[in-house]
């Protein structure tokens, strides 16, 4: 059957590729764009370390189809460190410790990303109930919860 | 994986007639969280995946003389944005703010949720309280069904075959009502409601002059508890009104027994949720807010 020819935008840069109906957004991200950073935990939206903005709205990649990417602008976690500079998430990560094997630290970056985003403030029940899609299974929340506070108090303070 | 079909449409009409086309073989793609995760489990096996996310009248929230209407593919996060019909309908938001992750929230529909016909579905119960009629399109044209009537059993709606669910309409609003939704969960997020229940109540003074009540995931479909609105209709929403509303809530229940809750758990809790949601709808009314998080 004839592939699906999609043109999209990803971190800024106009992107197209050729893709199945039933492929994931995931699935084109990592296996045929060679953006590996998102990663698939569950495939059923459970654990969130696929997430991605698609137009600034956080989601699971592995629950689009990569024929909707078509006209949309997607921001993933290979997007977010500028060059070399790492994003503040991304080095309070690092220096509190934050995560430990690695897997869903992207998906927490980027859904933190969108938290702060959105909300510059949050409490630490906002942090908690907007990353309740997010699972780590070795450090528990209490770090990353942390980081993302910390950050937060950091980027309004800057911002002053 | 057999071949599969996408098709983007552009206006209502192309969806159901890419729908009829597709001789029961097509799903309809709103936000994708139940049928991309039955796809992978082999539950589903479309043939056509017809995407309405680029039909505007179904990804928007408009409004008309103080009624809502919601596009059914409408992401819920959109929705729970959604200023004016928050402080309208803070139950049917919250409901709908309930279903699945942040990540979810951002594609999960209230036209998907309703059409995925789980008895648990979190939005159903408080739609059903708030009056909600839904909007169906189909070959013959278009028709509008009460939302209590519109699902036949677990998994299964009474849309006609290339008929689609364009949107939802909320009631213009008496003054001095509000709604409120509670669900019960073993945790706190992220959970499948063992019994869900929404109460939409118009006050005059401290009488209830209209009350309508929605439970949910204790029968095969989400019920209208007429019994209970009556004796909630025409009291000061005191401990025997309460009591009797309760009473015919739990009357109503016809659940099943499963790991989350036995019969005879989601029986008394449905009277316990009614009770307490009534009392955070009242609360509104009274200009007393209420967060669920």
């Amino acid at each position: 059957m004839a592939k699906i020819h999609v043109n999209t935008t990803i971190n800024g840069a106009p992107t197209e590729f050729l893709c199945d109906a039933s492929q994931t957004l995931l699935e084109v991200l990592r296996d045929q764009l060679g953006l590996t950073g998102s990663k698939e935990g569950c495939g059923s939206g459970d654990c969130g370390a696929c997430s991605v903005t698609i137009n600034d709205r956080l989601v699971c990649s592995c629950l689009v189809l990569a024929p909707e990417a078509e006209g949309v602008k997607i921001d993933t976690i290979e997007g977010m460190a500028d060059g070399d500079k790492l994003h503040p998430l991304q080095k309070k990560f690092v220096e509190m410790a934050a995560l430990q094997c690695g897997i869903c630290t992207p998906g927490f970056l980027v859904a933190s990303k969108a938290l702060l985003k959105k909300n510059p403030n949050p409490t630490e029940t906002e942090v908690r109930y907007w990353l309740a899609g997010n699972l780590c299974r070795c450090t528990g929340y209490d770090k990353i919860v942390t980081a993302v506070l910390d950050v937060a108090a950091e980027m309004r303070e800057s911002a002053r | 994986m057999s071949e599969i079909q996408y098709v983007a449409a552009k206006s209502v009409k192309e969806a159901v007639r890419a729908m009829q086309a597709a001789k029961g073989k097509g799903r309809i793609l709103a936000g994708g969280t139940d049928l991309l995760v039955q796809m992978k489990s082999g539950l589903q096996a479309p043939g056509v995946i017809v995407d309405v996310k680029k039909i505007a009248e179904m990804t928007t929230i408009s409004e008309k003389k103080g009624s809502f209407t919601i596009g059914a593919a409408t992401p819920a996060a959109v929705i729970g944005e959604h200023k004016k019909l928050k402080k309208a309908w803070p139950g049917v938001v919250e409901a709908i703010n309930l279903i699945g992750s942040t990540q979810v929230q951002g594609r999960a529909s209230a036209g998907g949720n309703l059409c995925n016909a789980s008895p648990a579905a979190d939005s159903v119960p408080a739609l059903v309280a708030a009056g909600c009629t839904v909007s169906v399109q189909g070959p013959k044209g278009k028709r509008s069904v009460p939302v209590e009537k519109f699902n036949a059993g677990p998994g299964k709606t009474t849309l006609k075959p290339g008929e689609i669910v364009v949107s939802l309409t909320l009631p213009a609003r008496p003054k001095n009502s509000s709604d409120a939704y509670l669900r019960l969960i073993p945790r706190t997020e992220m959970d499948i409601a063992v019994v869900g229940c929404g109460v939409s109540l118009t006050m005059k003074g401290d009488k209830c002059v209209a009350a309508r009540v929605g439970l949910g995931a204790v029968a095969p479909t989400v019920l209208r508890v007429d019994k209970a609105e009556k004796a909630l209709v025409g009291s000061k929403l005191d401990g025997k009104a309460l009591d009797a509303a309760a009473a015919a809530c739990s009357a109503a229940c016809k659940p099943i027994d499963d790991k989350r809750g036995t019969i005879r758990y989601r029986t008394k809790i449905a009277g316990v949720l009614l009770k307490r949601a009534t009392a955070i709808a009242r609360d509104r009314v009274n200009g007393i807010e209420h967060k669920t998080h």
